[in-house]
């Protein structure tokens, strides 16, 4: 290690300085907040806005929190929203496309630069943006909208200390504990937060904290909390044979029933951090003269997907079941060089039929007896 | 840009058959656009909005309103002679309604049970779209339907570009607006899923669950696709969130409970009632 790593520790009574250390740099804080029975992420001001004394309880298809009663600050591990959103924004105007006599011409129309903190980000959400990252920044093509977004963002980690029934991230090397990608990370211990900078932007929030140093005591508590979250995950993936393997069983009866319990109802493709499909919206007005060229969310489950000229090549459920999850745990190795799963769970819990991709895997590599039926035995007819 | 097969100024003629009004209130809604719509077409026939009522033909008819009379299955096909294309606007037209329950019940007991003198109404035992009438060549979903679909498909209309609207399931528009999922987080048995997108997702941001009001997602009549996985849906309302039998057959015998992916899921379940 080139340097050591300085540990502070913020009473949690203190929480509030470090948002307004943030406000002074002018940063917009984003903050879970308690909405319609989830965490939703919000602006938020102070303390009280965050879900304090909240607990999340997610199982396939469901989602619950509870009040405690206690002083936690970070006891939610997360909503349906990961960090996606910011900077891969769900509605993002590309181009103003003006008709003129000769031709047209088009402006684009980059969102106007914001500094935003976000405060409760987990070790899946930022493992989960550093695939967006290498998507839409780090390839041949680099996304100036997206850019822009991810210019002015500062991430407050949070470790986790405490694990949903649904979360896997152990296994897919993700977290609990944030190693990189955050400006200052946090770890809630009782009463105290340990805090840890990880750029020049989190050390200069840092010194203006009234941290203490924290003791080899401190420390060992919290890593210990932290393992023990890792130890304590219920659900694992296991994507030692993948690639490969899940090439392997194309034609697995699984599929089909898989299939008949999928809505292809898209959930699953919008709550996950990695997923980066996205379609282009004209709006004309009525003139003809000028249009709106817009970027939305879209999904792999839609029929539209996988239409290409005068032929749909995933018309059944199925077929997209099948995409997405071969993209998701193999092509994607293949495509980004590691798997597309971060393991957050929440395509588990916002699945509104809780398919739950750590049970269809093992189920797909277990050798079947039966031969599937016949793939794409129903043609749809196209647009 | 114009379109080659419409008149310069193309003729609109807005007609009205079993409906409430509010599809042809939501053209009225369309507020600082209906002046540009005013400007692009010649609106020849629109008596909920103008009494000067000018006779076809028309280059474009939006009809509201399903089939319930026999006189109207008969205008319907005078209707389509003088349009040169016949856009249905909601769940009516597009449908059959609401009042495609009584395609169930048994309407001489209804007339019987509502009118003093029920020997004075002459009315249909069904209520049935207009494509079951007529040749129709586009349709436009909802109860009402949105406003800005209505606007988007007149504007490609005129522009002589192919129609088009998007087939997807509401829950691409909740998750886009950062709705919380109302089924997930609250046990509601939301439609949603089977459910094609076009609202903006209004009810989930209200914290209502979807009932349907814009028909199945893809798959349905008019449209590439197969029919939504209401079966998956179904069995979930029923073993997941406890509905009875009867509860998953009224979720899905709705607004759009004729219409077939919706009408089978609900006969389905009303076997197990």
């Amino acid at each position: 290690m080139a340097m050591a790593r300085e540990i502070g520790v913020l009473p949690r009574a203190s929480l509030q300085r470090l948002l307004d250390a943030l406000s002074a740099k002018g940063y917009r804080i984003v903050g879970p907040t308690v909405r319609d029975g989830a965490v939703v992420w919000e602006t938020v001001r102070s303390v009280s806005d965050l879900p304090v004394g909240w607990r999340d309880h997610q199982e396939p298809g469901r989602y619950r929190l509870e009040q405690t009663g206690s002083h936690e600050v970070f006891g939610v591990v997360h909503g349906p929203q990961s960090l996606k959103q910011f900077v891969f924004a769900p509605r993002e105007p590309l181009l103003q496309i003006e008709r003129s006599k000769d031709g047209f011409s088009a402006h684009p129309t980059l969102p106007q630069p914001e500094k935003v903190a976000v405060i409760g980000a987990r070790a899946c959400d930022l493992a989960g943006l550093a695939t967006q990252d290498q998507i839409f920044l780090n390839g041949a093509y680099r996304d100036p909208y997206y850019a822009a977004r991810r210019e002015g963002l500062f991430l407050v980690a949070v470790n986790c200390t405490r694990a949903l029934s649904t979360c896997f991230c152990a296994s897919m090397e993700t977290g609990p504990r944030a190693k990189h990608g955050f400006d200052l990370v946090l770890t809630e211990v009782d009463n105290q937060l340990l805090i840890e900078a990880g750029s020049t932007a989190g050390h200069e929030i840092l010194a203006n904290l009234p941290f203490t140093r924290a003791s080899k005591e401190q420390i060992a508590e919290a890593n210990t909390r932290v393992d023990a979250c890792a130890q304590s995950q219920v659900r694992r993936l296991d994507h030692s044979r993948l690639p490969q393997a899940l090439y392997e069983v194309h034609e697995h009866p699984r599929w089909d029933e898989v299939a008949s319990r999928c809505l292809a109802c898209a959930n699953c493709t919008m709550v996950c951090p990695t997923c980066f499909c996205h379609t282009v919206e004209e709006t004309p007005d009525l003139s003809h003269q000028h249009t709106a060229h817009t970027r939305l969310w879209d999904s792999c489950f839609t029929q539209e997907h996988g239409y290409i000229h005068g032929k749909n090549i995933r018309p059944t459920i199925k077929d997209r079941y099948r995409m997405w999850l071969t993209h998701k745990l193999a092509s994607w190795i293949d495509q980004f060089g590691a798997s597309g799963c971060v393991g957050c769970g929440r395509c588990i819990t916002w699945c509104p039929v809780g398919i739950d991709l750590t049970e269809e895997l093992p189920a797909l590599l277990r050798p079947s007896e039966q031969p599937s039926a016949t793939s794409g035995q129903q043609e749809a007819t196209g647009g | 840009m114009s379109n080659p097969e419409l008149r310069q100024r193309p003729r609109l003629a807005v007609i009205k058959f079993a409906s409430c009004d509010g599809c042809q209130l939501s053209i009225l809604n369309l507020e600082d656009d209906l002046l540009a719509l005013g400007q692009a077409l010649d609106i020849a026939y629109f008596p909920e909005a103008s009494s000067a009522m000018n006779a076809g033909p028309y280059d474009i008819a939006l009809v509201e309103g399903s089939i319930t009379t026999a006189e109207d299955a008969h205008r319907i096909l005078n209707v389509r002679q003088q349009a040169k294309v016949l856009i249905t606007i909601g769940a009516c037209a597009t449908a059959g309604g609401i009042q495609a329950l009584r395609n169930w019940g048994d309407i001489e007991a209804f007339k019987q049970a509502v009118y003093p003198r029920p020997d004075y109404i002459q009315s249909l035992s069904t209520s049935t779209p207009i494509s079951e009438h007529v040749h129709v060549d586009f349709e436009l979903w909802g109860c009402p339907i949105e406003k800005g679909q209505l606007l988007r498909v007149i504007t490609d209309l005129v522009g002589g570009v192919q129609l088009h609207l998007p087939a997807d399931s509401v829950c691409l528009e909740c998750k886009r607006r950062g709705n919380v999922c109302v089924m997930v987080a609250k046990g509601m048995p939301c439609l949603g899923p089977v459910t094609r997108i076009g609202c903006g997702a209004i009810c989930p941001a209200m914290g209502r669950d979807c009932y349907g009001c814009f028909g199945p997602s893809e798959g349905a009549r008019k449209g590439p696709g197969l029919p939504p996985n209401t079966a998956s849906l179904a069995r979930h309302f029923h073993e997941g969130l406890q509905l009875i039998p009867v509860e998953v057959l009224r979720r899905f015998r709705g607004i759009n409970g004729a219409v077939d992916p919706f009408r089978n899921e609900s006969t389905v379940w009303e076997n197990k009632g």
